[in-house]
């Protein structure tokens, strides 16, 4: 075979970039396929009118400062247009909350909400740790290995290292919804809602689904920039992340080859042989390491052919539907949110007034429908960032939901009355800015499916819940970044730790192909 | 009948169907005893269990076997299909011909045994002792394939013994003689497609027919006329179930537990301890169960499925069986006293690393002579081949008995 030690990256996302970096910084020979004409898959910035640019994942929330640092991402150009967003809970008569890390502030808000808010940070807080203390870990195996067992021994002292009464709130909390939790501790509506919201983001549950507060944990269990939860904007949109770790790889020596769709994973018998571009042409490669989400990287890049059933029926049933649409909106000028002032306009805005509405909204999904009233997350970027704009103009980039993978009627027919849905829904909270629409660009999960070849559309390559994570992430036997074919891992978000602009498994599969 | 249509509500309330050959079977069923195979009524003997035995080894035997699960497997993923599915290279198998093979789960442990018929270019049936649609649909993830079970599609016969194949001919089945073992091929039956393969369960020359439903009661009636001076007659399962164990053939609930039965992994048994080491072929590319097999070929099978070659006369049936110094080597599965071999056989599952051929052993015989029980260690030793093996299994074409 030509070329036998060549390690090949299906698919340059910020985990593939990343994995791709490490592997080259420890003299690999390392190629990266990316099927689009830039790196950074749904983490790229693209021009979705002309002039206009936006990224997919529009907020840095758990990028690793470990990786920032041992890949330099600085250097190679990442900077922040600004960090330590704030969060300003949205309310139609204007009488907004505004949500820091530590405090709140805002009308109708209680003393005792404010004293509950601060104790509620503490605890997530904590409880996040244990979450990310996992990120950098290969999940340990069920088996009775002493490393292993060693491995599981030290997971459950963190647990209990957290003290008698928060582990027992840990566990008492831990697999339930955040609707109890939060329900539990406050009494304003609205703050319920925008707090219920960060549980539900980008997953296909509603606040009362089952481990929703597991998701919330997770979403604030990352590190970026030193601080947990701290939700930060880069210059440039979040491509600019995934530039920064392309060049960082190039450095490093790794070939990055955009235009590339890789359409089939290559076996000679029971080794990899390498891969197979959409053109026809072939790449020899004696380790091949996907970014691709599981699903579609097992079942048709590779194929159940090569899979034993038992195998390839874990990889067919990993929940992956995604549930969020992505709004683009081009600006003729800065629309006017009622209530809210200019400097606030650059923070996270975010629609869920309370959460009865959050868990309507996820209702239709249930049933194959969008949401008739949806939530959403938004920025304004272009308020810190004049790249992404013309002068005087601005990009609205917002996360809306629900927005089921399978609608019932089909994308076709249903995108532009949920565009509608959505765009009055805005209105409600920043009225007249339909006239300030110069181009709209909603994405469904069908659209990023197709655009971003994810199974279902879903950002995390998979649902993000307990029955899908750490050792069971994305299928058990299987979440060790290696597959059960020799010579293929996977690296993507599909994998321990999940998504959310992170890194670590690209990291952590680049430390196990490292180890063979 | 047809296909059950399960979203028929009531469909569940019919347990046991009368077979497409009822009709005929209730004519020659002289003791009037049915049991259940499947989803079918069965006659475990019509009138004399050893007549109807012999009538399989001497002259011929009927024995239905519409019970038979049936599937038929098409599809351009049909081959990729079934070479996952199962243990043996299937792409080797080409049009025209009938294959055995076991399917194993992803442990390794065999699930069910069968057989594959290759009917028409790219259109396959797969034949098997349990319900198997289940584990056949789990199994299609991924790939572009259409399975069906179309039991009650089919009915079948088998036609085992010295004269089936003159009987075929007196039948008018043109050119019947030239099917070599495990050849199947189609035959006009009254303006009807019959299907002919050159397959049994009884280790002799025998045929199995397969025809619509609708046209068995005639076909059965056509035989009968054909074989009357060739001595035909109906044979039960316990007849079937004789010539089986001299013919080696391994039974699934009997000399395996289908692995998905099994509540105790540990008791489930993989292709290499049944014997079928032959039908795992490790170069075709992945199949369910290949790591684990893999596995076990380095490091060594837990059992050995054996035949034994026992003193004396009394079936050893359900026996224990020790070395001869008195250590537990395993038990006996399947056990009779041959008439053709004349002597008393045995099937026996023993722990490794027994079961070489030639190694001597005992077993443990419980018998009964007119109510009074008694107990002897017979002496026995393990063999290799098969007790019943006739050259005119295989002679192609056969001899006009």
């Amino acid at each position: 075979m030509i070329n036998s030690d060549k390690i090949v990256i299906i698919g340059g996302g910020h985990n593939g970039l990343v994995c791709a970096a490490y592997l080259a910084k420890a003299g690999r020979n390392v190629t990266v396929l990316e099927a689009a004409d830039q790196v950074g898959g749904a983490a790229a910035t693209r021009e979705f009118a002309p002039g206009f640019r936006a990224s997919v994942a529009h907020l840095l929330y758990l990028l690793d400062k470990d990786i920032s640092k041992d890949l330099a991402l600085d250097s190679h150009g990442l900077k922040m247009a600004k960090s330590g967003l704030k969060t300003i809970a949205l309310a139609e008569s204007g009488d907004h909350i505004t949500i820091s890390t530590r405090r709140l502030s805002g009308a109708n808000l209680s003393t005792e909400d404010k004293a509950a808010y601060r104790e509620y940070r503490r605890f997530m807080r904590k409880f996040a740790g244990v979450i990310s203390g996992l990120h950098n870990k290969i999940p340990p195996r069920i088996t009775s290995e002493r490393s292993d067992m060693i491995a599981l021994g030290k997971m459950a002292l963190k647990v209990r290292m957290l003290g008698r009464n928060d582990m027992r709130e840990l566990l008492r909390i831990g697999a339930i919804n955040i609707y109890d939790v939060l329900q539990e501790n406050f009494d304003n509506p609205l703050l319920k809602g925008a707090l219920s919201l960060d549980a539900v983001l980008g997953t296909n549950s509603g606040p009362r689904s089952n481990n929703s507060v597991f998701t919330a944990l997770h979403r604030t269990s990352g590190n970026t920039r030193g601080a947990a939860g701290q939700l930060s904007l880069p210059n440039g949109g979040v491509g600019a992340v995934t530039q920064a770790m392309a060049a960082a790889a190039r450095e490093y020596g790794a070939e990055t080859h955009t235009g590339s769709p890789v359409d089939k994973i290559l076996m000679d018998g029971d080794t990899i042989r390498g891969v197979q571009l959409s053109g026809g042409e072939q790449i020899a490669a004696s380790v091949v390491i996907s970014n691709a989400d599981p699903k579609t990287t097992m079942m048709n890049l590779l194929g159940a052919q090569h899979l034993e059933a038992g195998v390839a029926r874990k990889f067919h049933n990993i929940r992956a539907s995604g549930n969020a649409a992505k709004l683009h909106l081009a600006l003729d000028k800065l629309p006017d949110f009622k209530g809210v002032s200019p400097t606030q306009l650059g923070h996270r805005l975010v629609i869920a007034s309370d959460m009865e509405y959050v868990e309507r909204a996820f209702n239709h999904s249930k049933y194959g429908e969008f949401s008739t009233h949806p939530v959403a997350e938004i920025t304004i970027p272009s308020i810190h960032d004049e790249t992404l704009a013309p002068d005087g103009k601005h990009v609205l980039s917002a996360i809306v939901q629900y927005a089921p993978r399978n609608l019932g009627t089909g994308w076709s027919e249903g995108k532009a009355a949920f565009t509608d849905a959505v765009l009055e829904t805005l209105s409600a909270y920043a009225p007249g800015i339909r006239e300030n629409v110069i181009a709209t660009e909603l994405l469904t999960p069908e659209d990023i499916e197709n655009e971003f070849r994810m199974a279902g559309g879903h950002w995390h390559h998979g649902e993000l819940s307990l029955d899908q994570f750490l050792m069971l992430r994305p299928v058990p036997g299987s979440a060790q970044y290696e597959t059960p074919v020799e010579g293929l891992y996977l690296c993507g978000a599909g994998c321990h730790p999940g998504g959310g602009v992170m890194g670590s498994a690209g990291r952590n599969a680049a430390t196990v192909v490292l180890a063979q | 009948m047809r296909t059950v249509n399960i979203t028929n509500a009531d469909h569940h309330k019919t347990a046991v169907y009368p077979s497409p050959f009822h009709s005929r079977q209730e004519q020659h069923n002289q003791l009037k005893e049915w049991s259940r195979w499947s989803d079918y009524l069965s006659v475990p003997a019509y009138w004399c269990e050893s007549l109807e035995y012999f009538s399989g080894r001497n002259t011929c035997g009927v024995f239905d076997i519409t019970p038979m699960v049936k599937h038929l497997v098409t599809g351009p993923d049909a081959l990729p299909y079934l070479n996952r599915l199962m243990t043996r290279d299937v792409s080797k198998l080409k049009p025209g011909r009938v294959g055995y093979s076991v399917w194993c789960n992803d442990n390794g442990q065999v699930i069910d045994d069968g057989t594959i018929f290759h009917l028409r270019e790219g259109i396959y049936r797969v034949c098997s002792q349990e319900h198997q649609i289940d584990w056949f649909l789990t199994s299609a993830t991924g790939f572009d394939v259409n399975i069906v079970e179309d039991t009650h599609d089919v009915a079948g016969l088998a036609l085992q013994g010295p004269t089936s194949c003159a009987v075929l001919r007196e039948m008018g089945l043109a050119d019947v003689e030239s099917l070599t073992p495990f050849g199947l091929d189609y035959f006009d039956f009254e303006g009807v497609e019959l299907m002919v393969s050159r397959t049994g369960f009884t280790g002799d020359l025998g045929y199995e027919l397969w025809i619509d439903p609708d046209h068995a009661e005639l076909l059965w009636d056509r035989l009968f006329e054909a074989g009357s001076t060739r001595g035909i007659r109906a044979m039960g399962s316990d007849a079937l179930e004789m010539l089986r164990i001299e013919a080696g053939f391994i039974l699934a609930g009997v000399e395996f537990l289908p692995a998905m039965e099994a509540v105790r992994p540990t008791h489930t048994r993989s292709p290499f301890e049944l014997g079928l080491g032959w039908l795992v072929s490790f170069d075709k590319g992945v199949f369910n169960g290949r790591k684990a097999l893999l596995e076990e070929k380095k490091n060594g099978s837990r059992y050995h499925l054996v035949k034994l070659d026992i003193d004396g006369n009394k079936p050893a049936k359900d026996a224990f069986v020790f070395t001869r110094n008195g250590k537990y080597a395993g038990t006996v599965t399947s056990a009779m006293w041959s008439p053709s071999a004349k002597a008393s056989i045995a099937l026996a599952s023993l722990e490794a690393p027994h079961g070489e051929p030639g190694e001597e052993l005992e077993v443990e015989i419980y018998y009964q002579r007119e109510l009074r029980w008694s107990r002897v260690m017979e002496p026995c030793r393990v063999v290799r081949d098969v007790f019943w093996n006739p050259p005119r299994r295989r002679q192609t074409p056969p001899a006009d008995f």
